[in-house]
Formats: C-alpha cells, sequence, structure tokens
C-alpha cells in the first residue's frame, strides 16, 4: 500500500481562511466537518445522491462529498453556518423538516437554486428551455430533485422555499 | 482509496506531461471519477487535475456552429441562450441528467468520458470484463433489465450513461483532442465505441490524450429538436430508453432527420437506418412508425429486457409526431 499523499492547503470558508494539510483523498465534506468542526452540512450517501452535504462553491451550490478538499484550495466556500438567509425562517415557520438531517443540505441547495432561477436558468421542468422559467410547484420540485429528504417533509420544503422565492 | 499525488495542470502541455506518470488520470468536475475511486473501481496513482485549464467558453464558430470547451460546466452549457435555441435538444438533455448540484460540478469532457452506471461493474466483488479483462460479465445472464439491446457483445452489455452524447451524437459533433502526437478531431459517433472483445475501452481516446473541446457544426433540424428520457423516477434517474431527435419539414415532407437513441447500447446509438428511411417522406406518424421498425430490427433483446425494444420504438415515433405537430 502506498503512503497517504499530505498537501498543505488554504481553504476559504464561510469569509475565514484556514490553513492545513490534508490527505489527498479527504473530501471537501471531511475536512469542513472533522477538522474544521463545521458539521452542519451532513453525510448521508457520500456518493453525490443525497444532497444532505451541499455547500456553496463559489456561489453555487454543489455536493462537499465528491469535492476533494486538495483541488478546491481557490474556491470560496459557504457552508450553512456561514448562511444569514430568509429561507432560514421559511424553514423553521413552515415546519419544513421533521429530524433535521437534511436540512442543511437543503437550505445551502435552495440558496444555490434561487440564484440559478435569478440568472434565468431553465429546467427538466420548464416547458420550453428557451424561455424564461416561470416559478411554480413543479420547477421547484424539479430543481430541488438532488436533495432527499426521508421524513417526507418535501410538501413543507416546497412552501418554505415557495415563499421566499415569490 | 488508495493514496494518490494530485497536480494542478495550468495548461494543456502541463496537462500532457502530467498524464505521462505511471497510473495518472485527468480529474474534472469529478462527479463519476471520485465516485469510482471511493468504490475501488478506480485506482489511480496520479490526478491531474485539468479544471483550471483554458478550456472553459462557448464559442461561435465561422461555420455557423458552436465550440464547446471541455471544461465548461454541464449547468453553463444547459443555460446558454446560443444552446437553448440553436440546439434545444442538448440544453434538454443536460437538464434530464443528475442534479443541480451535479450539473454544477460536471464537465463537457467528463460527461463524455464517464463510465457506465452497470452495477457489476461499480462492485469490484462481481467479475465484470470492463473493470477486470478476461474476468467474465456478471450481467450477461444475471440482472440486465435495464442493459443493452443494440451492439452488445458477450463480453459486455452495458449501456452509456450520457444523456449529454445522445443529442451530440445526432447533430455529428466532432470531439477535438490533444495528445503527445498532436491534435485530432473525432466524430463523437466514432468516439464511443461498441464493446466487442474489449469493453475496458469505452472510447477511442488514448489514456495520454485530453480532450479540449467540443465541435457542433450548424445544423437546420437541430433547432427543431427535442430529447425524450424515458426513466424510472421523475428526476434524477439514468435513461431507460431516451431518443434525440431533429426534424426540418418542408412541404409537408422530411428535408432533414437526426436520431440518436440513449440507454440502449454501449455508445449512443445515432440511428442511421431510421434517417435513411424518413429522407424525403411525408413527415406523418406511419413514415415514423417504419423507419423506427426498421432501425430496431437490428436489435436483439438479452433474457429480460424485450421490453426496452417496444420501449425505444414508441418513444422515438412519438418524439418525431411531436417534432412534426
Amino acid at each position: 500500500m502506498a503512503s497517504p499523499e499530505l498537501v498543505e492547503i488554504a481553504l476559504l470558508v464561510n469569509g475565514e481562511e484556514h490553513r492545513l494539510e490534508v490527505d489527498t483523498r479527504a473530501s471537501l465534506l471531511d475536512v469542513l466537518r472533522e477538522r474544521l468542526g463545521l458539521t452542519g452540512g451532513k453525510k448521508g450517501c457520500d456518493h453525490g445522491q443525497c444532497g444532505a452535504c451541499t455547500i456553496l462553491l463559489d456561489g453555487r451550490r454543489a455536493n462537499a462529498c465528491l469535492a476533494l478538499a486538495v483541488a478546491h484550495d481557490d474556491c470560496e466556500i459557504v457552508t450553512i453556518e456561514g448562511l444569514a438567509h430568509p429561507l432560514q425562517d421559511a424553514f423553521v415557520e413552515r415546519d419544513a423538516f421533521q429530524c433535521g438531517y437534511c436540512t442543511p443540505g437543503q437550505i445551502c441547495s435552495a440558496v444555490g437554486m434561487l440564484l440559478e432561477l435569478e440568472l434565468g436558468w431553465p429546467s427538466h421542468a420548464t416547458a420550453d428551455v428557451a424561455a424564461e422559467p416561470t416559478l411554480g410547484h413543479d420547477e421547484i420540485r424539479e430543481r430541488m430533485s438532488g436533495n432527499i429528504c426521508r421524513c417526507g417533509a418535501y410538501p413543507n420544503i416546497v412552501a418554505a422555499i415557495e415563499d421566499v422565492a415569490s | 482509496m488508495r493514496p494518490f499525488r494530485y497536480e494542478r495542470a495550468t495548461d494543456a502541455a502541463s496537462a500532457l506531461a502530467g498524464i505521462a506518470a505511471p497510473g495518472a488520470t485527468f480529474l474534472g468536475g469529478g462527479t463519476n471519477l471520485v465516485d469510482l475511486m471511493r468504490l475501488g473501481v478506480e485506482t489511480p496513482a496520479v490526478l491531474v487535475d485539468v479544471t483550471r485549464l483554458p478550456f472553459c467558453e462557448i464559442e461561435d464558430t465561422d461555420a455557423g456552429g458552436l465550440r464547446i470547451g471541455a471544461g465548461v460546466r454541464n449547468s453553463d452549457l444547459a443555460a446558454d441562450p446560443r444552446v437553448r435555441t440553436r440546439f434545444p435538444a442538448l440544453a434538454e438533455a443536460l437538464l434530464a441528467g443528475a442534479s443541480g448540484q451535479l450539473r454544477n460540478r460536471a464537465t463537457t469532457g467528463g460527461n463524455l468520458l464517464q463510465r457506465t452506471r452497470c452495477p457489476y461493474f461499480q462492485d469490484v466483488t462481481a467479475v465484470c470484463n470492463k473493470r477486470e479483462p478476461g474476468s467474465g460479465c456478471s450481467a450477461r445472464e444475471g440482472e440486465h433489465r435495464n442493459h443493452a439491446i443494440l451492439g452488445w457483445s458477450e463480453q459486455c452489455v452495458a449501456t452509456h450513461p450520457s444523456d449529454m452524447a445522445v443529442p451530440l451524437a445526432a447533430f455529428d459533433a466532432v470531439v477535438h483532442v490533444t495528445g503527445p502526437d498532436g491534435e485530432r478531431a473525432l466524430p463523437v459517433e466514432g468516439f464511443h465505441r461498441l464493446p466487442g472483445a474489449e469493453p475496458q475501452r469505452d472510447t477511442v481516446l488514448a489514456p495520454d490524450e485530453l480532450v479540449v473541446a467540443v465541435e457542433l457544426p450548424p445544423l437546420p433540424a437541430a433547432a427543431r429538436s427535442t430529447y425524450r428520457k424515458v426513466r424510472e423516477r421523475a428526476s434524477f434517474e439514468f435513461a431507460l430508453v431516451s431518443v434525440a431527435a431533429g426534424l426540418d419539414i418542408a412541404d409537408g415532407c422530411v428535408r432533414q432527420v437526426r436520431v440518436a437513441l440513449g440507454g440502449v447500447a454501449h455508445k449512443p446509438w445515432r440511428a442511421h437506418t431510421a434517417e435513411a428511411a424518413l429522407h424525403g417522406v411525408p413527415a406523418t406518424e406511419q413514415s415514423f412508425r417504419a423507419a423506427a421498425d426498421a432501425e430496431l430490427a437490428q436489435a436483439q433483446p438479452l433474457r429480460d429486457n424485450a421490453w426496452k425494444i417496444d420501449l425505444a420504438r414508441d418513444v422515438l415515433v412519438r418524439t418525431l409526431v411531436e417534432l412534426a405537430g
């Protein structure tokens, strides 16, 4: 077995720079959680399928479990701990969770999704991809399909997002 | 995961220098490669990160087409107004794939080079000729409901997972690559290969060659094109069968048509037989059904997936009817 490759990197997380030595194999999710104590983002599937680890990378939503920490030392990283967004109140107001495990990922994903909508990006639910999308339940559900909630709080998650978007 | 060295390339020359090391692999968005490394399917000794290379633009070509840099993210490609109006099937295919998070990371080059999602390929305890040449194919007599119906071999019955590559194959896209021996331009259709006796090779790309761009030639039929994907969930799922089609009609007859199928073969399946049958004939459901029948006459079902032939035929006909209407 080859020995681990360790690399010194600087990560910019929630506006703060952290210098640390990481194994090249370490995911951004593991470094955020285990080394920096930012345990908001969760490890669900560790394969990019559940969305519980969603963070914002240079302002765009991404799965932290599939991002290698060593490959993102020049990015601006925002985790749920660094967010102050109306969506957080809306999730409480709408009771958009039960156990809460997926919630940080849901909120980070929704923040990224609303930015995509502002930019006029179409989705699979957009009838005419050449046209400006209009927000509705189908659009929200399609755009949030990368975030799974095993408690099934989807109706309230959609409602919370719709409150903030409108 | 096996330890590896990480290198960041800044231009094509440094990327090619990096890939010359034993066991080196290019890293794009990592949405498939990192997952396969975690599963133990891919075990690179060196990762050469090519996401900072200056290949992240979508440019108009002099011919009237588009040149898409290999590093362009799937989400940016799908959102580009030129793609949405001139090649709508490509935008639709990208949006039908993966999730918002994954599309933000996945690159054009990486999407072309993603590996099959055959469960036996992803399970290192199963035999698989694609993962370990000569070991056997677990899917040939195993769970193969979703596997190939066209162009498969006794060595491999896996399908290509990309949605994006299906319209690219339909629209005669060309992959530009660079390597130690210089540059090459390969039609997408010839870029991916059928498994034959070497299912470990998904494409004709040499291990030390780098994808730098994908070029779409101007194509009238592409402006009136669509991508229809049938899957077991409404979102975030791979295709059972998909169809990318573009149709240009004049005086009620087919002037130009382009069709490719996804989810049915080891590569995006360009439906040349159907296209030839449609050229110049009335754009009617009857013509479309005859063309689909002609294309799928060459299909060979596995024990448990004959239903995909019917599905492919129906999806193809329905897609063309919709475009003609």
